[in-house]
Formats: C-alpha cells, sequence, structure tokens
C-alpha cells in the first residue's frame, strides 16, 4: 500500500485580508527529497510554521504517517518525527557536540544521564549518514558546515523521519554543499523523506526527485526534478519569464580601490587580515569569496571606512586612507551595500525619506545650516523609488515595512545615484527572490559599465562565476592572487575556500569508515 | 494568546481608549479621596478650583510646571536617544548652584547680557554633570541609569556642603542658603502679583525649538538615527560619539536650565529643597508625552495642575497633599496602559 510520510491537505493561512497559503495540499513519499520553491513571501516559511505549529492553519489539517498531526503544537511535531534544520543554528556554543545533541531529551529529575548510550547513538546515526562530527569538541569551536550536521543530527537523534531543511547551503562552501547532499541522497535510500527548502535552483534540481514550486501562496505545480531545467523553474517561480542578465566585455582602468600588504586588528570577533593584497580596477567586477568568517567582514570594514588599516596601505581612488572615516568613504564616491540590511543598511523606524539622504547629511542639496530641506529629500526619495521600482506606499512609509528586495534595492539606489567609482557590495542578493537577484545584477553590471569598480563579498560562487572578471578567494584572514575570467576553474576555487577544519573532518570521516 | 502591534488604530479606538483612561484615572483618584476619608465630589471641585479657579491658581500652575517643561524636555531628548538620565535632579541643581555662584555679584555685566550669559552658566553646569555619566556609557559600557541616578545624592550632599558652609550666606541669620544673587539677574515677572516669571517663556521656548530639531535638522535625524540602529548609523557615517555628546549636553543642559530658571525667577538663592523632586517629575513628564518634545508643555501643566489642586484639596478637607503624587504616579500607570492597548493587540 501506498502511504505518505506527510500529506498536507488544503491548508489556508490568512493574515488579515493576505492569504498567505491558499488551499496547499501537498505530498510526500517514503524515502523522497521534495525541493520547495518559491520567492520571499510566496508562503514557504508560513507553511513551515504551520507544520511544526508554531502558527494554527485557518483550514485543512496535515497527516503524518497516515495519522492527523495535532494543530499549533509544536511538541505534536516533533513527536510524529518532524525535524527542522533552521538556517540559523540553535545550539549552544559553549557545549560540546554531544552534549547539544543530548540537551532536552533526557529528563531533568533524572540523577544521572546516559551519556555513554548517547555518544553510541550518536556515533551510529553519524556513520549511518555519513555525518561526522566530534562528539566532544566544542560547538564554538566548529565550521558552518560541521555545526550544520550537528543540527542535523540532532533532529535524527530526536527520531526524526522526515526533515525539513531551511536554505541549507546559504552557509557553506561548494564542498561542503556536496556533502550535505551526499548525506541527504542517504538519509532517502535509508527510507527518510526531506524537504529542502532553497533559492538555489540549480542544487534543488541537483538533489530533489520532485519539486514543488508556491507562489503568491499557491502550489502552481509540482514537478519531477529530471522534468524541468532551471529556467522553467524560474519562470514557473516568478510567473513571467527571467533571463539573468549578459555580461559584456569591458576593460580594466585604473585602480579604484587598493590594498597592499594589509594588515588588521582582529576583535569583536572579526578575524584580522594578514599581508592581503587586493585590487579593484575600474570598469571590473572583482568577487572576494570565501566562508563565512575567514576575514570577509576585515575587508568589509576596510573598504566601508569603519576601520582603517594596522599595516600596509589603503588607497580609494589612488589616494592612502590613513583614518576610518565612514562619511569619508562616501565623500570619496564609494557606494556601499553592507551585509545586513535590516543591521546596517537602512534604519528601520526612519521613513524612506530619511533613510534615502541619511549618507547625505553634508550635502547642501538636503541640509541648509542645519535644517533638512525637506522638500529636496522627498523629490529626491520619490526619484529613487520611481528609478529602481521600490515598491512602497510613499516616501513617508516606515522602512521597516519593505520586503527585503524593496528594501535592498532603496539600499542600491541610494547608492548608484550619486554615480559611485567603487561599489562595496555585501552579500547583496542573500535572501533575495530571483526577480529581485536579477535586477541586483543588473545594476551591478550597469555601474560597471558606466565604469565604477565592484568589489562584491559573496558567499555563493554561482554569484561570483555569474558576474566577476576576477575572482580572489579568502581564507584565513589571507587574500588569494585574483583568478582572471572570464572561464574559472571551480574546483580550484573550492579547494582553496576550504579551511583546516573542514579537511580534519572529511578525513575523521574516511577513518571512520 | 500572543501580542502583536497593530497595522493600523481605528480612531474610535483612540478616542474609547482616551475617554476610558480619564475615566479610569477618576475612579482610581476617588477611590484615594474616600480612603482619606474626604467626601469624593466636593474633593475633585476643590482640587479644579484650586488648580483653575483664579487668576491666582492659574498662575501657579504654570509657575509650577515651568521647571517641569524643561526637566521632562531634559528626560525626552535623553530618552529618544536611548540615554537614560534619571539624573536631571542633580543637574537641576548643578544649573541652580552655577547661577548662585556667579550671579550674587561675581559678574559684572550690563543687565542685558548679565542674564543670558548666567541662563547658559547653568545650562552648561547641568550638561557637564551629564557628560560623564553620558561618556562612561558610550565608552565603557557602564549603565547609565546607576550613574545618574547615584550622581542626584553625590548632588545633594554636595548642595548641602556648600550652603552649610563656603557658600553659605552671611546674613541668613544661620539658615543653610546661599547668598541671594543681585536684583539684575532676576527674570521679569509676566504677571502683577503673582509669581509667574518669564521662565515659562524660556521653558516653552526651549520645547519649541527642540520639537524643530528634532523633526527639522540634520541633527535630530542624526539623534534619531543612531537611537534606533547604532549600527546603521555608524555605517551611514554618523558620529555616534558626537551625538552622544551633543545629546548629554542638551538634556543636562536643559535640566541645569530649569535649576537656573528657578533660582533666577523664584528664589533668588539655593536651598537644599529647591526641587521638589522635579528631576524624577521630569522621568514621569517625559512618559506621558510619549517622548514628544511638543506636547512636555501639555503634559506639564496637566502634572502641576494636580500637584497645585491637591494642595488646595488638602487644605480644604485635610487629605494629605501626598495623594497628588500618588495621583501622578497613577496617570503615568493609566497612560502606559492606555498607549499599549492602542499600539498593541492581543490575539489568541
Amino acid at each position: 500500500m501506498l502511504s505518505f510520510a506527510l500529506a498536507l491537505h488544503g491548508i489556508t493561512k490568512r493574515f488579515g485580508s493576505n492569504v498567505a497559503n491558499d488551499d496547499i495540499s501537498l505530498q510526500l513519499h517514503r524515502g523522497e527529497v521534495l525541493g520547495l520553491l518559491g520567492e520571499n513571501g510566496a508562503g514557504k516559511t508560513t507553511l513551515i510554521n504551520i507544520l511544526f505549529g508554531h502558527y494554527v492553519a485557518d483550514t485543512g489539517h496535515i497527516e503524518v504517517f497516515g495519522q492527523r498531526l495535532a494543530a499549533g503544537s509544536p511538541r505534536a511535531a516533533i513527536g510524529a518525527g518532524i525535524g527542522l534544520v533552521h538556517q540559523h543554528f540553535t545550539l549552544a556554543p559553549n557545549l560540546t557536540v554531544l552534549d547539544n545533541v543530548m540537551a532536552g531529551t533526557e529528563s531533568l529529575w533524572r540523577p544521572v544521564s546516559s551519556r555513554r548510550k548517547a555518544r553510541e547513538k550518536l556515533h551510529a546515526l553519524s556513520l549511518q549518514f555519513g555525518l561526522a562530527v566530534e562528539p566532544d569538541a566544542k560547538v564554538a569551536r566548529l565550521s558552518v558546515g560541521e555545526r550544520q550536521r550537528v543540527e542535523i543530527l540532532k533532529s535524527l537523534y530526536r527520531g526524526a523521519r522526515i526533515l525539513v531543511l531551511d536554505e541549507p547551503t546559504a552557509v557553506l562552501t561548494p564542498i561542503e554543499a556536496v556533502s550535505l547532499f551526499e548525506a541527504l541522497g542517504r538519509m532517502a535510500a535509508e527510507g527518510l523523506s526531506v524537504i529542502l527548502i532553497s533559492h538555489k535552483l540549480d542544487e534543488v534540481l541537483r538533489v530533489s526527485g520532485r519539486v514543488a514550486i508556491l507562489r503568491a501562496g499557491r502550489v502552481v505545480a509540482v514537478r519531477a526534478a529530471h522534468s524541468v531545467d532551471r529556467s522553467a523553474l524560474a519562470e514557473l517561480m516568478v510567473g513571467r519569464r527571467v533571463l539573468r542578465p549578459p555580461r559584456q566585455e569591458s576593460r580594466a582602468g585604473e585602480p579604484v580601490l587598493k590594498l597592499d600588504k594589509v594588515d588588521t586588528r582582529g576583535g569583536r570577533g572579526t578575524r584580522s587580515l594578514s599581508g592581503a593584497d587586493l585590487v579593484v580596477p575600474a570598469r571590473q567586477i572583482v568577487a572576494l569569496v570565501g566562508v563565512a568568517g575567514n576575514g570577509q567582514r576585515a575587508v568589509i570594514d576596510l573598504a566601508c571606512g569603519l576601520a582603517a588599516p594596522r599595516a600596509g596601505i589603503l588607497e580609494i581612488n589612488g589616494r592612502t586612507i590613513r583614518r576610518a572615516s565612514a562619511a569619508g568613504m562616501h565623500a570619496a564616491r564609494v557606494a556601499r551595500i553592507p551585509e545586513d540590511r535590516h543591521e546596517e543598511g537602512v534604519v528601520g523606524d526612519l521613513r524612506l525619506w530619511e533613510n534615502g539622504i541619511l549618507e547625505d547629511l553634508d550635502d547642501p542639496r538636503f541640509v541648509r545650516l542645519g535644517w533638512l530641506r525637506l522638500r529636496a529629500a522627498r523629490t529626491q526619495t520619490a526619484r529613487l523609488i520611481a528609478d529602481f521600482d521600490i515598491r512602497c506606499t510613499g516616501t513617508e512609509q516606515r522602512t521597516r515595512l519593505l520586503s527585503g528586495g524593496n528594501m535592498q534595492k532603496l539600499i542600491i539606489g541610494r547608492g548608484l545615484d550619486a554615480e559611485p567609482r567603487l561599489i562595496v557590495a555585501c552579500q547583496p542578493t542573500r535572501g533575495l527572490d530571483e526577480g529581485a537577484l536579477v535586477d541586483v545584477h543588473t545594476r551591478l553590471l550597469q555601474a560597471r559599465q558606466r565604469g565604477a569598480g565592484v568589489l562584491l563579498i559573496t558567499e555563493d560562487l554561482d554569484e561570483a562565476l555569474a558576474l566577476a572578471d576576477r575572482i580572489v578567494v579568502i581564507q584565513n584572514g589571507r587574500v588569494s592572487a585574483p583568478m582572471m575570467g572570464p572561464r574559472y576553474d571551480v574546483q580550484r576555487i573550492a579547494l582553496m575556500m576550504l579551511g583546516d577544519s573542514e579537511t580534519r573532518a572529511t578525513s575523521q570521516l574516511d577513518h571512520a569508515h | 494568546m500572543r501580542i502583536e502591534p497593530r497595522d493600523h488604530r481605528p480612531a474610535l479606538l483612540v478616542v474609547l481608549g482616551i475617554s476610558g483612561a480619564c475615566l479610569l484615572m477618576l475612579l482610581l483618584g476617588s477611590l484615594l479621596i474616600m480612603s482619606a476619608r474626604a467626601p469624593v465630589w466636593a474633593s475633585w471641585l476643590a482640587l479644579l478650583k484650586g488648580a483653575f479657579g483664579s487668576r491666582l491658581a492659574i498662575s501657579e500652575v504654570l509657575t509650577r510646571s515651568t521647571p517641569l517643561i524643561l526637566t521632562g524636555l531634559a528626560c525626552a531628548v535623553a530618552f529618544r536617544a536611548r540615554l537614560w538620565n534619571i539624573g536631571a535632579e542633580g543637574q537641576f541643581y548643578a544649573g541652580a548652584l552655577t547661577v548662585a555662584a556667579l550671579g550674587a555679584g561675581m559678574l559684572n555685566l550690563p543687565a542685558w547680557l548679565l542674564v543670558p550669559v548666567l541662563l547658559g552658566a547653568g545650562a552648561l553646569g547641568g550638561g557637564l554633570y551629564l557628560l560623564g555619566p553620558a561618556m562612561l556609557k558610550h565608552w565603557c559600557n557602564v549603565d547609565d541609569v546607576v550613574t545618574t541616578l547615584l550622581l542626584n545624592f553625590v548632588m545633594l550632599l554636595l548642595v548641602s556642603l556648600l550652603i552649610q558652609g563656603p557658600m553659605r550666606d552671611p546674613m541668613s541669620m544661620g539658615w543653610p542658603q546661599t547668598e541671594p544673587v543681585i536684583d539684575a539677574v532676576m527674570l521679569p515677572k509676566l504677571m502683577s502679583q503673582t509669581r509667574l516669571h518669564a521662565g515659562l517663556a524660556i521653558a516653552l521656548g526651549c520645547a519649541l525649538l527642540i520639537a524643530l530639531v528634532e523633526s527639522r535638522s540634520s541633527f535630530g535625524l542624526q539623534r534619531r538615527a543612531v537611537g534606533h540602529n547604532p549600527s546603521a548609523a555608524r555605517f551611514a557615517g554618523i558620529s555616534a560619539t558626537r551625538i552622544a555628546i551633543w545629546t548629554a549636553l542638551w538634556s543636562g543642559g536643559l535640566a541645569g536650565l530649569a535649576g537656573a530658571v528657578e533660582v533666577m525667577g523664584l528664589r533668588g538663592y539655593v536651598t537644599g529643597d529647591l526641587s521638589p523632586g522635579f528631576g524624577y517629575t521630569g522621568v514621569i513628564i517625559a512618559m506621558l508625552a510619549r517622548l514628544h518634545p511638543a506636547v512636555v508643555p501639555l503634559a506639564s501643566f496637566l502634572v502641576a495642575a494636580i500637584f497645585v489642586g491637591a494642595d488646595a484639596m488638602g487644605r480644604a478637607f485635610n487629605v494629605p497633599s501626598y495623594i497628588a503624587d500618588v495621583m501622578v504616579a497613577l496617570s503615568l500607570f493609566v497612560m502606559l496602559a492606555t498607549s499599549f492597548v492602542l499600539t498593541y493587540r492581543i490575539r489568541r
């Protein structure tokens, strides 16, 4: 008899007048990897929240292995064997792997905890699915990829038979991603079911058996992965044809950003640079790729005027920078797109026009004798809204109410409007859907065509390969020599991105076999 | 059950909420009056008459609200930038002492210059007294609630040291008070035969100026940006240190100005009881005004009316005038509850 691991029946969820999930029915087979695709706001997160009992659906119900799942109870979801691996990990960094996995599984009233049994179980699981971890290592010392494995093992340890992974590769290197996919394949082979939520179309196609596409709260298509291609999926997701922008030839100009044997101070949890050399010429896009936490933050801080070199020379447009000054960078026509939109890009509680001129408070166009020129400021932001197609209710809207893509457009618009000579783009498309991503890429390529140099700091290798004229790899605070495009040795780049911890874990896995 | 912010506020809800809050206030106040064994209806009437019943009563309310407007602004300005200045009381005395020290004949300037100079000096005294805690918070992350609060007691002890020692007026027949400032320093009266003085105009002018600076100036926008999201402000090139220094000077300066105005408008000298808690009441007023500088004068008038009216009520029915303090505190709680209901809703 064919029975589903998970069956959603007619799930509908409204928030006010907004229908987040509209009559969604989906089935997940045993031993299947189902890709769940959709733009931001398509309803993926709502659906997952309903599945885990954080929300209660207005109508519809869920069956797990033929049993009806109690609505609105996370405990029932876990009890029924559903495990969620979040994009943001929920591990205690000061505890060991074993402690993290065991935490919450034993009653607080038990006099002794049976660590030996737990260790054996963890070891067995990690062998069974090819998820190598060191049980006694402190989580704080693990790489992101290792932490993710711990997070998956934690779910499996609790008896999960349906695993939901939310954007699992967003934080991984390509090689880590491949090993994750191998593990997922093994889980499926062992009869577990996996839902993989992702923005990256290629990897969803590579790993999944079937792909379900959500758009505006509805399931618009469920396809077998081998029967569709990337562009068909993108079209289904967005609802119209989207083309990645083509990259035209462009000859390198004078350097607009130059690091010459730069050392930085560490601190604030950022890795310091040692002897970093980097050149971003005008009319070129230079991508800095690497695993998160390998010194990207130090480069960003230098290029955005938040830090000055401890040793070595930092040059912007041929002029040496000795003192850190964000305002000075702006004055030197450096457009800065920060890593975290909400944290650094905008002040959410301010209105759109206030954020629109936030970097220009020395500009006589917007400020006269210390007083704001409200009309000029509003006109300016209205122009950005029109030019960059920012969907909003007007210049008076509170900025935090914008969607991620529109907020990013506001930040990019603000930066590009001044015709910058250097653009520092940090993770410019993180969390954006396909339509918004294409838009950002187009803008960056246009700026390059206009003569700007672009420093693209990204963890998404596909993005780097698509846009960059040169790629440099950052690893453990060291910046590699540039590799010239347009053709790149992906294998080599991936290897260069790898850290020591990863090789250690891989060799351990081999050892365990 | 969950609590979530409202998307929009229906007008009916606002009207209902505010009138409900007023009713609740009256009800709780009535219970207080009953507990003091006074006739409820007559007591309320006495309170109203005491606050608004005569020219003198109104002038008294306005006089009382003058320092409250300034301390309320001091707290509002600080709180908006997340500087938790609970030390307006100390800064008030810092301003008052500065004026008393310089105004008793030490400065020899023409009258038209002397008054502004002394007002400025008083404000500077208060501002500098807050600068220390603000910088400790900015550079070393020292809790500003604790430091500003404790500095109030340091200042009170300093005041009593000075008025019993080096600054004691030799002509005061042994009373602990400073030498009076010279007549040229005193602010003009606004109404004859009342205590109302030009300090009210100064306070209202400050409220207007600060409301404009907050909403219309580059400095105000920078202050709000730093207050809401310091890292984004830093990224945009706004110097948080500069903002922190100026915020401390503004906030402490307003509280110091309150002390200066109180000395130059009313007393002429400093005693240990110059302020019946103006600095602390400023915190309540800032909260009542929901940190809007333009609303601070209204909140001050309300609180001053309750104080002045309760004095009259106390005299008429022998009710302890401490009831006024409780009523002001209650009004704050009711206001906070109302604004919570207006901003959030509860969903199951």
